[in-house]
Parts: C-alpha cells; structure tokens; sequence
C-alpha cells in the first residue's frame, strides 16, 4: 500500500472509532441532565438514582471520546499537511474556535459535576451538567462547519500566487448551507443514540436485572425506558426531516454523491428511489431492483418529476471543469452505506416504538413469553443500531466525496503529507488500530460490568462545612 | 504591533498555560510511582488533579488548534515532520487519560497496578518528548525551500533538544512536588517537600546548562534576560518550599516554567521552526501565517472568550481549594467486603 491509502485507512478508522464515542457523549449528557434536573424539580430520589446510574455509563463513555478526540486534531497536520497548508486560513480557525468555547466548558464544567457534589449547592451543581452539554452541541457546531467547507467550499477565494484558499467571508462558512442541514441531522442522530442507550440499558434492567424483582427499581427503570423511547423517536422524527432537506442541499451542491447514493447512471426525470439492488452496480443491467417511482425526485429535488442527474452526465461535465479524471466516488460503497444508514436507523425507531406499546401502564411481559423474549433481544441490539446509522451516515458522506477532500478545490490524493513515508504511516495505522482495539475491549467490559451492577443508592449530596468530611466522589 | 506577533505570543500564551498546567499534573503522576507509600496515599495525589486535568489538557488542544488556524504552515510542517514522536506523545496521553479515569471503576489491585503504569508511562513520556520537541523548534531542523520537514528521528534525538527533555521531566516532577506539598495534609504533604528539594537541585541544575545554552546560541539580551528570570524564578520557588511557603514555592515554579517557554519563543522570533539547512527557509511568523482576515477574526475570537474561559477555570480551581489528606478518601465502595 501507498502511504496515500495508508493515510486514508488511518483517518477512517480513527475517526469512525472517535464517533463511536461523540453521539453516546451528546446524547447521553443531555439525557443525565434531564435527570438531574428532573430530581431537582420533583425531589424523587429515582432520578437521582437514573442520574448517578447513567451518569456512571456517560463518564465510562467520555473517557475515551477525549482520549480519540486529541488524535483527531493532531492528525490533519501529521498525515495530511499538504491539505492542512491548503485550507488552514479557512478550517483552523473553526477548529481553534472549538477549543476555546466548547472543549474547555465541557471539560471544566464536566470536572466540577463530577468531583462536585458536595462541594456545589444543588442549583449550581445541576448548572455545570447544562453547561457540559452545551459544550457539547457548541463543538458540534464548530467541527462540522468546518466538515461543510470540505462538502461545499463557501466563504473563499483562491490566493493564486501561493495556491491556498484563504477566508474572505467568515460568517458564510458559518452559515453554509450544508453546516445548516448537517447539524440538525447529526445532533438529532446523537439524541437517537442517547435516547436508545437508556432506553435498551432501562428495559435490559427490568426484565434480566440482578434486582428486577425490586420494585422501587423497576419502576425506575420503567421511567428511564419511557424518557429513552419517547427521546429516541421525537429525535428520529427530526432525524428524517432534517436528512429529507439535508438530500435536497446534497443533490444541489454535490449532485455525484446524490447519484452515487443510488447507483444512478443516467439522467432520470421523474427519477424513482431503488429500494436495493442485486447484482453489480456498474451502471449495467442489475439482475434484479427494487424501485419506488418518483420518490427520488422528491427526495432530491422537493418535486414529485424534478430531474436527478446520473453519474455518467456529471463525469463528463466534471471532466470539462476540471480535466480528466474519474470523478465518481466508490458506487457499492455510497449505494450501501447510504441504505444502512436509513435501515437502521428505521430500525431503531420500530424498536423504540415497540418498548412504548409493551411498558404501557405499567405493564411488562414476561420472559416467559414469545414476546418478552424478542423484547430482551430487542433491548440488547437497539442502542447499536442508532450508534450503526450514524457511521454509516458519515461514511457515505465522506466517501461519496471523494475523490475530493474539498469539493472542486483538491483532490484527497494532493493532500496527503509529503514527507511521511509509507513506513510512518503504516506504524501509526497499526499502533492505533491495536490501541483502539485493546481500549474497545477494555471501556465495553466496564460498560458491561456497571451495567449489570443496576442503580446504585440515592446517597442524596449534602454540602459539607467539616473539613475533615471523607470526599463525597473520589478517584 | 503586527497582527502575526499578536499570534506568535497567543501561541506562546497557550503553550505556558498548557505546561504550567498539565507539567504539575505530569509530577503528580510520575510521583504516584515514587512519593505515595501505599493505595491512599495514591488516590491522594491522583485526586489532587482529579478535578481539573481535564481542563488543563484542553490548553494543548487549543495550542493546536490556535496553530493551525494562525500559522497553518507551522502546523503542517510542524506535525508532519515530527510524526513519529508525536505519535508517541498521543498514545501516552491515551494511556494516562484512560488509566485516570478508569483506575477507580475496578476493585482489583491487578487492575489498578496496571492502570498505574499507564499514568506512569503516559506522565512520563510527553514530559520529556514536549522538552525534545520545544528545544528543537530552536535549535533548528531540517526544513527545505518548500518547507517540507526532511530529516528523520534521528535529528530530533540531539543532545540540546535531550537535554531539553531532561529539563521538562526534572522541572515537571518538582512542579508537580511542590503543587502536591500546596494541595495536600499530613505525611504526603513532608515527603513531598523533601523530594522537591532534592530534584529541585538537579533540576536546577539542568535547567541552568539549558538556559546558558540556548541563550548563548542566540546571544540576544532578552533571551539571556529570560533565562535568567526562570532560574532566579526557580530558586526562589525551592527556597520558599524549603521555608515551607507551600504557595510562593508554586508561583515560584510555575513562574519558572512561563519564563522557559519566553525565552524558547523569543530565541526563535520571528521564526517559528528554524531550517538547519539555510536560514532563508526557516518558517517565520510571516510566511507561515493566515491572511491579515482571518487573523483578525480570531482576535476578536480569543480577546472575547479568553477571560471567560481564564475566569471560570480559576473558580474550579476554587471550588477544589481545600487540601486533602488520607482521611479524606472514602474507603474504595467497590472494594469486595463481603
């Protein structure tokens, strides 16, 4: 291997594996913060237990999102400095803007919610929660403005004497289009993800439980799966109609990645949706499709017989802007991972809707049952699925970019750094991927173990004037 | 004064926050291994950074980004060219970020024991590696008329840019020493005072021959000037420790550490990585900078949320005040009792 495709290995599986993390972060803050601040209005010690429960989950979780999050800023620079001297007046400053506003509220404010039970009056304690998960959302809004540059370069103009894209206009990249559809799209996908953890961990709980025979705890589990059902779908419905005006800006500003999402070759007015295809998606006869007629025009163009254009016809207008070369990004890849994303996420809210229906007035069913049975596996498999759809979702749009790292402006293979040989490369590939490996392994087990250990005692915080009082949190 | 200088010491600003800050919490984890005589006395010295080396961390990340955004190609050549030490440095601030948090999520001794060598290991590591890679920015690299990085390890591994690792480590591990006699009662609180005054004389040591080097390699008086603030800084920080004037010794070393990173930033003004092969393609303040715009931008950025974020670390910081002793920590609850 090259150290190009090297280097493109890397930054695909650093940064699947970092987002592994980010959507159970922002879903998850939001959710113990709700908790919180449910116990803070009601006083019912159940929210504690839920808040100091998935709390414990969240921090698990978190641990690791900061440990891959160094590497995501370091790498641009490391294996990509030609992209980085091309585009570092526009994509640093978001980057750097997301440091100072976001990552330090969320790691200070995450610090004293922590360490600060006894050490905060109630209010400001349930404050720093907040506070945490705005820094979160603030960060999701820098980095993906900074992504949308990459999909839809705004706000530039080309410096030709030193060949680099310098900013012009610093509040159209904050406003693109893209970041405008995109971050709804993902935080919503991340509220999906929140919302199935608690709800799959929740009913778990209740029906294999250590203590599902305990009353007070069932019922609180009851509550944490209704909030993590009720969220999961509320997010999933403003995750489709966010992705419905996300589709319509893609098929403006990167027609290729609309037609590579559906392995579309030639122009098509009405143009239908393939449901799946069998057989090769090379722009011949497939052996056999499913299509559902005029749905694509409408995804695309918000018109029943708008026009979608093919890949064929893109390629060679392509060709006449910007010379020869092959301008559409890998067909099976986009086409699939573009289903996977939606199926899952499909997926998801069935089962969401289907733990709703079957906690309904306090009923349960029984183990014993066909349906409890399938509600078990249910609630074991539904917080992946979300966590799923949302890496599929990246992978398309970032490989239906390609062959750009920045839309019309460089290609991914000029990007590359010059000076890192393929030997670096490959170490580093290696020493990640075993590191990450090693840490997946090592943050499910505990994941797992704090699960199984069920809610633990209210403990209610006091404020302590004894300076001699033992921690109320200790490493 | 130009918009680029604002950022070159912006930059610096970062860098001083992020080594005064994690260098204490770098000692405090070296001295887990060295100082803490059994489990309390570890969990002393690891909960007094608990609360807030998160946040200082997030100072080097800001550093980076800052980089990036003023001097992207500082950034590119910077990070490209020293990959494989860099690569080292995350992997160690992997290990010490993941065996901090989850040291205390297990009961078994075996768990904690392995989670103690990767605080050692990642304390260690990115002290002495930031030391290597700051001395280098100085000293100069290989760096071409594209500003390519064209050397190996092998330049990186000099003995200035070693000795500059031997300086952070040994400054680190008294830094840390000193903030762990301000933040702690009892025996810890003794011991601690008495290991930074016996690395506190080596590292003085140390830290004088780097000083003496680097400012003669320049012979700008500023630079000599700043030298001379850190070791004089430094001193005076051992000898409020030795007089048990716990806070002065930590303004002391803490001051002792800002003045380092002046005096590096002011030998290489207004370079910012020094090219060994002809000074013509060193990278400057200028030629590696963004345009006048989105320096601007960033101004307005960092003048606005800087004393926020400044403001409410501090008040963690208070939050946390109090000192803590082994009769603070709770008995480990996951401890198997029964």
């Amino acid at each position: 291997m090259e150290a190009l495709d090297i280097a493109r290995w890397q930054f695909g599986i650093t940064t699947v594996y970092h987002f592994f993390f980010v959507p159970v972060t922002i879903g998850l803050v939001f959710l113990v913060a709700m908790l919180q601040t449910a116990w803070h209005r009601t006083g019912n010690e159940k929210y504690l237990r839920l808040t100091r429960f998935y709390g414990k989950l969240f921090l698990i979780n978190f641990a690791l999102g900061i440990a891959t999050g160094i590497v995501q800023e370091f790498q641009f620079g490391m294996n990509w400095s030609d992209y980085s001297r091309f585009v570092g007046d526009v994509f640093g400053a978001p980057l750097a803007i997301e440091g100072l506003l976001a990552f330090f509220l969320e790691s200070t404010f995450l610090g004293l919610w922590i360490f600060g039970w006894d050490r905060l009056r109630p209010a400001v304690h349930l404050a720093c929660i907040w506070l945490a998960a705005i820094g979160t959302v603030l960060s999701a809004y820098f980095i993906l403005a900074a992504n949308s540059f990459m999909q839809n370069p705004v706000g530039y103009r080309m410096n030709e004497e030193s060949g680099r894209a310098e900013l012009t206009d610093f509040w159209a990249v904050m406003t693109n289009k893209v970041v405008l559809v995109t971050f709804p799209h993902t935080i919503f996908a991340c509220f999906m993800v929140g919302g199935a953890v608690v709800a799959g961990v929740g009913l778990w709980q209740m029906l294999r439980g250590a203590r599902r025979d305990d009353e007070e705890e069932r019922e609180a589990f009851r509550t944490a799966v209704r909030l993590g059902a009720v969220v999961l779908l509320v997010a999933g419905a403003g995750t489709m109609v966010s992705g419905d005006f996300q589709g319509k800006v893609m098929t403006e500003v990167q027609p290729m990645k609309m037609a590579a999402a559906e392995g579309l070759y030639e122009d098509e007015a009405p143009a239908s949706f393939s449901l799946l295809t069998v057989g090769t998606l090379d722009g011949s006869e497939p052996l056999f499709e499913v299509k559902i007629p005029r749905l694509l025009s409408f995804l695309g163009t918000g018109t029943w017989d708008g026009e979608v254009r093919g890949i064929d016809s893109l390629q060679a207008e392509y060709e006449q802007r910007f010379g020869p070369g092959d301008y559409a990004p890998n067909i099976p890849v986009t086409y699939w991972t573009f289903r996977a994303m939606i199926t899952a996420g499909g997926l998801a809210m069935v089962g969401g809707a289907w733990m709703l229906w079957a906690t309904r007035r306090r009923r349960l069913p029984s183990l014993a049952t066909w349906e409890g049975r399938w509600l078990l596996r249910t609630a074991v498999v539904l917080p992946f699925l979300p966590l799923a759809a949302s890496s599929f979702g990246w992978i398309f749009t970032e490989m239906g970019r390609q062959p750009w790292v920045v839309f019309g402006l460089m290609e991914t293979s000029a990007g590359v750094s010059p000076g890192v040989s393929a030997g670096e490369a490959l170490t580093t590939l290696v020493g990640f991927t075993a590191l990450y490996a090693a840490l997946a392994v090592v943050e499910f087990r505990l994941l797992l173990t704090y699960i199984r250990k069920g809610l633990p005692d209210a403990d209610p915080p006091e404020l302590v004037d004894d300076p001699d009082a033992p921690l109320a949190f200790a490493y | 004064m130009e918009l680029t200088t604002v950022w070159f010491v912006l930059i610096a600003v970062l860098w001083i926050g992020y080594l005064v800050l994690e260098g204490f919490d770098f000692g405090v984890g070296m001295l887990t291994a060295v100082l803490a005589r059994d489990e309390k006395e570890r969990r002393v010295l690891l909960n007094t950074i608990g609360p807030v080396w998160d946040g200082n961390e997030v100072w080097l990340i800001v550093a980076g980004g800052a980089t990036f955004a003023a001097f992207p190609e500082w950034y590119a050549t910077l990070f490209s060219g020293f990959y494989l030490p860099l690569f080292v440095i995350l992997v160690a601030l992997i290990l010490r970020i993941v065996a901090l948090e989850y040291r205390s999520k297990r009961p078994a001794m075996v768990w904690k024991r392995r989670c103690d060598v990767g605080i050692l290991i990642g304390s260690v590591v990115p002290a002495v590696l930031w030391g290597v890679a700051l001395a280098n920015l100085v000293r100069g690299v290989p760096i071409d008329a594209d500003k390519e990085f064209v050397g190996s390890v092998v330049d990186l591994l000099n003995p200035y840019a070693l000795l500059g690792g031997l300086v952070t480590l040994s400054v680190f591990l008294v830094h840390g020493a000193v903030f762990v006699g301000l933040k702690t009662v009892g025996d810890i609180r003794e011991r601690a005072r008495v290991l930074a005054l016996r690395v506190g004389v080596v590292a003085a040591v140390l830290a004088t021959v780097f000083v003496v080097w680097t400012a003669g390699r320049d012979g700008d008086a500023v630079v000599w000037a700043a030298g001379a603030v850190a070791v004089a800084c430094f001193a005076v920080g051992l000898a409020a420790a030795s007089a048990r004037r716990e806070g002065w010794a930590f303004v002391g070393t803490a001051l002792s550490i800002a003045a380092v990173v002046v005096m590096l930033f002011t030998a290489l003004f207004p370079d910012v990585m020094v090219s060994s092969l002809d000074p013509a393609w060193s990278l400057t303040t200028t030629n590696a900078a963004s345009t006048p715009y989105t320096l601007t931008i960033m101004t307005w950025v960092a003048a606005a949320f800087t004393p926020l974020v400044v403001g409410y670390q501090a008040w963690s910081y208070w939050v946390f005040r109090r000192r803590i002793g082994t009769h603070h920590i709770p008995d480990d609850v996951l401890a198997p009792t029964s």
